[in-house]
This record gives structure tokens, C-alpha cells and sequence, in this order.
């Protein structure tokens, strides 16, 4: 399925279905060390792929880029089509509307309820009201949490709370996914419940999905495409894969 | 812009002066503050000059013309004087009327009977008064240039006195309500920034799901602009009911001040100083929301 330039299982493929590029992808921050170096890869439309590797090894700056809240110094990043290198800051904010992103953190707005965190991804991309009701209703029923709508966020657990952010992730029917770290904070369960929505949304929805963690369970019984990365590079990209022990 | 989302900004704009009250009441408690002291400078000032403008009204020119001249003629230089641009105000005084003016309060008693005649014949004239005391000296000169004009008296000191004083209070005024203003820009300023920088995270959010720049600051700016006018509202209502309070009581208990200067009614204050200090509140409240979450927008 998916294909990188220095994985181990290469397959034909179409470039056309590529949603994300990485082209010897190269970024330097100002201390002088390369956190990203010369990293190329590339990711279908409906893929599942989870990128792993310690703390240090590039992964952040990966979905930097991808968001285009960095620049590389070296290479070529499309997304959707974009060439995020060459967007304007002005184009930013449309570029953005095609992911969805969800973080460890969960970054919910404390002091409204459930309802308007996810209200809120539609208004700021100039919802109609009507819609917005209707696309909220349908996005917190995908993620099991309809009947909380009310709620405020403090008084939801931290499975709900990831849930919430999911929901709002999806309300614009984003074509891809960025998950970065989203068990991080969650208990196994909690975290294969968040893994089993993202895969159904993967299946249901085609929702290209990219989620980088930590957690070695998951990954090895999900098997699915795993990008394993060390000190800036991809050392490892496999189909079905699992988990890399550093030793 | 659709119409929902400006009401939804305006409503976020509202929300946000509730959500962070403390922040926004400092806000509000700096900028009244600031235009309280504006407000009060203000009134200080205008009444200031009101009381300059009475003076300068009061001071004349006294014109004489050639004794040979009819009163036809002398009424017909009166209008040439009449038409000038600098000229307020200009009143004939006859030979007679002036005489029986000054004789009685600067002659001992019987005066009328030593003087039989009127010593002050041929010397009709106008007094005039003009707009601007500083107009004078070139006033006199055209006056002077006149081929009916015999004399021209006016006071020197007094003109230039005047608009000494003037420009003092003018430039004095000006420096001080510079500074006023500012001290509110860089005290609100820094309000807004620890107000902001509360909402960081919120800022963030919106970047990363695809706000606009304009989406997200709009909230901010209407914030600041609304924070602006209550913290302008304030001052004013406050200076209202005070400077009433104060001329009644200069009024009441300093009677004789009333009659040495005339206080402007409080209408005529505030007919200047209500746009100035709403437009202030609003502009220092539009201009530090809009800077301060300009640098929160680079994510």
C-alpha cells in the first residue's frame, strides 16, 4: 500500500492517490541540529499509518510541517496538492481546513460545553447555523458522546474529552487525520476505544488517518502500515508492522 | 462576512469581556482613569479659553477720522470697516456721546458750566472689536492705511498679552493630553496582553483548525472597542454630574467670581468632549486589542 523511499517492502503505485509527499525533507531549527533530514515518504488516500520512533526522533516536526505551522529548510512537503513551502499566509487557514488534528493534550475550550467545542471548527470556517446543528449532532453521535452535548468538558473523563476533540476533528469531513499522541494521556482502555473510533472512521469515512505514538501495544495489534523514525530519519516502513525495539 | 458570524463575533466579543471580567474590568477601570483626567484637563482647558475668547472680545480699537469729514462719510468708512473678514463687532461713538460719557466721571462738579462747548468736537469715531486679538497689529495697518483714518489707539499690551497666553495654554494643552493619552495606550496595552496571552491556548486552537486571521482577532477588537467605550462612559457620566456640581457651588459660595468669568454650560462641554472621549476609549481599545493579538497569530 503505502510506499516509502527507504522502506523495505516497495510496491507499484499511483502518485495520483498520494495525500501526503515528503520529498528529502529537511528541517533545521536555529540551534544548528536537524531534526528532520532529508526525509522522504509518501501516503495514500484511506491510508492508516502510524509513525513511531523516541522522543527526538523527528515526529513533532513531522506533523509541523504537515500543519505548515513549520517551514522545511530542505525539500518539498504537499499536502492535498499543496506544496506547503510555496502557501501564503493567507492561504494558510484554507489549507488547514483539509485536517483534522487531534493532540495528546486534547486542547478543548475549558469554558464551553461539548456542543461548542464542536461548534466551534464549523464556525470558524463559516458554518451556516442550520448546518452546524445538524453536522455537530452527527459528529458527537459518531463518537458516542450525543447525549452530552451539554456537558462541560471539566466534568467529562479523559477517554470523553479525547472523543470530544475527535468530534471536532471530523465535523468538517476532513480527508486526513493527524492524531499526535492521542492515547497519551488516556488508560488502555480509553485508548483502544480511541483507536477503534479512528479506525472506523478510516473504514467508514476513507479518512486518511496518521497517528504518531508511543504506545507499542496498539501498534503491534493494529498492524497496520508503522514509519519508524530515529534522530531525523525513517528508519523503517512497514506494511502490518510493528513496533521497533531501540535495542 | 455573513451576518450570523458578524453577530457570532459580536457575541464572542461580549463573552470574552464576561469570561476574563477581571482582566477587562482593569481595562476599564485604566481607560476611565485616563479619560477622567483627560475629561476633567478638558474642561479646565475649554473654560480656560472660554475665558480668554471673553477678554479677547472686550479688548477695542478706537478709530478717529479727518475732522473735515461729514458724517455721511464717516458712517460710509464705518461700512467699509464693517465688511472686514477679522471684524466681530463695530460701534459708532458721536463727539457728543463720548463727551457726555467721560466729562461727568473725570471732571470735578460743574463741569458744564466751564465747558460750555464740547471740547471732543470732530472727533467721531468707532470702536471695533475683533475676532482674534493676535489680527490686531495688521488690522491697525490697514486701518491706518485709510486716507479718512486721522488716528488709530488701541492697547498693544493687552493684544499681545493675550494671545500670548493663548498659546501657552494651547501648547501646554496639547503636550499634556499627549502624554495622557499615551500613558492609556501603553497601560491598556499591557492589560490586553496578560489578557491575551490567557487565551493563548484559544488562539492556538483556532489557527490550527483553520481560523482566519480576521476571525480570530475580531472577537479581540470588539472586545477592546467595547471595553473603550464603558471605560469612556464612565468618566464622562462621572464629569457630568461633577461639573455641574462644581459651578453651582462656585456659584453659591464665590458669587463674585461669577461675575470675572462665565463658566461654559455643561452642554456646551460636552458637546465637544463626548465624541472626543468615546472616540479615544474606542480607538485606545481597537488599537491595543489589535496589536497585542496580532503577535498571537503567527501559529
Amino acid at each position: 500500500m503505502g510506499l516509502a523511499f527507504n522502506n523495505k517492502k516497495k510496491k507499484k503505485r499511483r502518485d495520483g492517490d498520494d495525500v501526503i509527499i515528503l520529498d528529502k525533507v529537511s528541517k533545521t531549527y536555529t540551534t544548528g541540529v536537524p531534526a528532520l533530514n532529508e526525509v522522504s515518504l509518501k501516503i495514500r488516500k484511506g491510508e492508516f499509518v502510524f509513525i513511531v520512533g523516541d522522543s527526538g526522533s523527528g515526529k513533532s516536526t513531522l506533523i509541523k510541517l504537515l500543519l505548515r505551522e513549520l517551514t522545511p529548510t530542505g525539500g518539498r512537503v504537499v499536502v492535498n496538492g499543496s506544496d506547503v513551502s510555496r502557501l501564503k499566509h493567507r492561504q494558510v487557514p484554507k489549507f488547514r481546513r483539509n485536517l483534522g488534528i487531534v493532540f495528546q493534550d486534547f486542547r478543548l475550550l475549558n469554558d464551553r460545553n461539548v456542543y461548542e467545542n464542536v461548534a466551534f471548527a464549523q464556525r470558524v470556517v463559516l458554518t451556516p447555523s442550520k448546518q452546524i446543528r445538524r453536522n455537530v449532532s452527527r459528529a458527537l453521535a459518531m463518537v458516542g458522546l450525543a447525549g452530552k452535548y451539554k456537558a462541560k468538558t471539566k466534568q467529562l473523563s479523559g477517554g470523553e474529552q479525547q472523543r470530544v476533540a475527535l468530534a471536532r476533528a471530523l465535523v468538517n469531513d476532513p480527508p486526513i487525520l493527524l492524531a499526535d499522541e492521542p492515547t497519551g494521556n488516556l488508560d488502555p482502555k480509553n485508548s483502544w476505544d480511541i483507536m477503534k473510533l479512528l479506525e472506523k472512521i478510516n473504514t467508514d469515512k476513507g479518512t486518511t488517518i496518521l497517528v504518531v505514538t508511543h504506545n507499542r501495544e496498539i501498534v503491534n495489534a493494529m498492524q497496520k502500515r508503522v514509519i519508524t523514525m530515529k534522530k531525523g530519519v525513517v528508519v523503517s516502513d512497514e506494511e502490518k508492522g510493528g513496533y521497533i525495539d531501540e535495542d | 462576512m455573513r451576518i450570523s458570524t458578524f453577530f457570532y463575533t459580536l457575541k464572542q466579543g461580549v463573552v470574552n469581556i464576561f469570561r476574563n471580567k477581571w482582566f477587562s474590568l482593569a481595562s476599564i477601570a485604566t481607560i476611565s482613569a485616563c479619560l477622567f483626567l483627560f475629561g476633567l484637563f478638558y474642561a479646565v482647558i475649554a473654560n480656560f479659553q472660554n475665558m480668554i475668547k471673553d477678554a479677547e472680545e472686550k479688548v477695542s480699537l478706537t478709530v478717529f477720522f479727518d475732522e473735515t469729514l461729514s458724517r455721511e462719510e464717516i458712517e460710509q468708512a464705518g461700512e467699509q470697516i464693517r465688511q472686514r473678514e477679522e471684524v466681530s463687532r463695530i460701534e459708532f461713538v458721536s463727539a457728543d456721546q463720548a463727551w457726555a460719557e467721560w466729562a461727568p466721571k473725570n471732571l470735578p462738579e460743574g463741569w458744564d458750566e466751564v465747558y460750555l462747548e464740547n471740547p471732543l468736537v470732530g472727533s467721531d469715531n468707532y470702536e471695533i472689536y475683533l475676532k482674534d486679538v493676535s489680527l490686531q497689529q495688521e488690522f491697525v495697518v490697514w486701518l491706518e492705511s485709510l486716507p479718512q483714518v486721522r488716528d488709530v489707539r488701541r492697547s498693544e499690551m493687552v493684544a499681545t498679552t493675550l494671545t500670548g497666553v493663548n498659546a501657552i495654554v494651547a501648547y501646554v494643552s496639547l503636550g499634556i493630553i499627549a502624554i495622557l493619552l499615551a500613558v492609556s495606550v501603553f497601560l491598556i496595552s499591557n492589560t490586553v496582553v496578560i489578557g491575551i496571552s490567557v487565551r493563548k491556548e484559544e488562539i492556538a486552537i483556532m489557527k490550527y483548525i483553520g481560523a482566519t486571521d480576521f476571525f480570530v482577532r475580531s472577537p479581540f477588537v470588539i472586545e477592546g472597542i467595547l471595553i473603550g467605550l464603558v471605560g469612556s462612559g464612565i468618566p464622562l457620566a462621572a464629569i457630568y454630574v461633577l461639573y455641574q456640581k462644581a459651578i453651582e457651588y462656585v456659584a453659591l459660595e464665590f458669587p463674585a467670581l461669577t461675575g470675572l468669568m462665565q463658566f461654559l454650560p455643561v452642554e456646551g462641554l460636552f458637546h465637544t468632549l463626548l465624541p472626543i472621549a468615546l472616540g479615544l476609549g474606542a480607538g485606545i481599545g481597537f488599537l491595543g486589542s489589535f496589536i497585542t493579538v496580532r503577535k498571537h497569530l503567527r501559529v
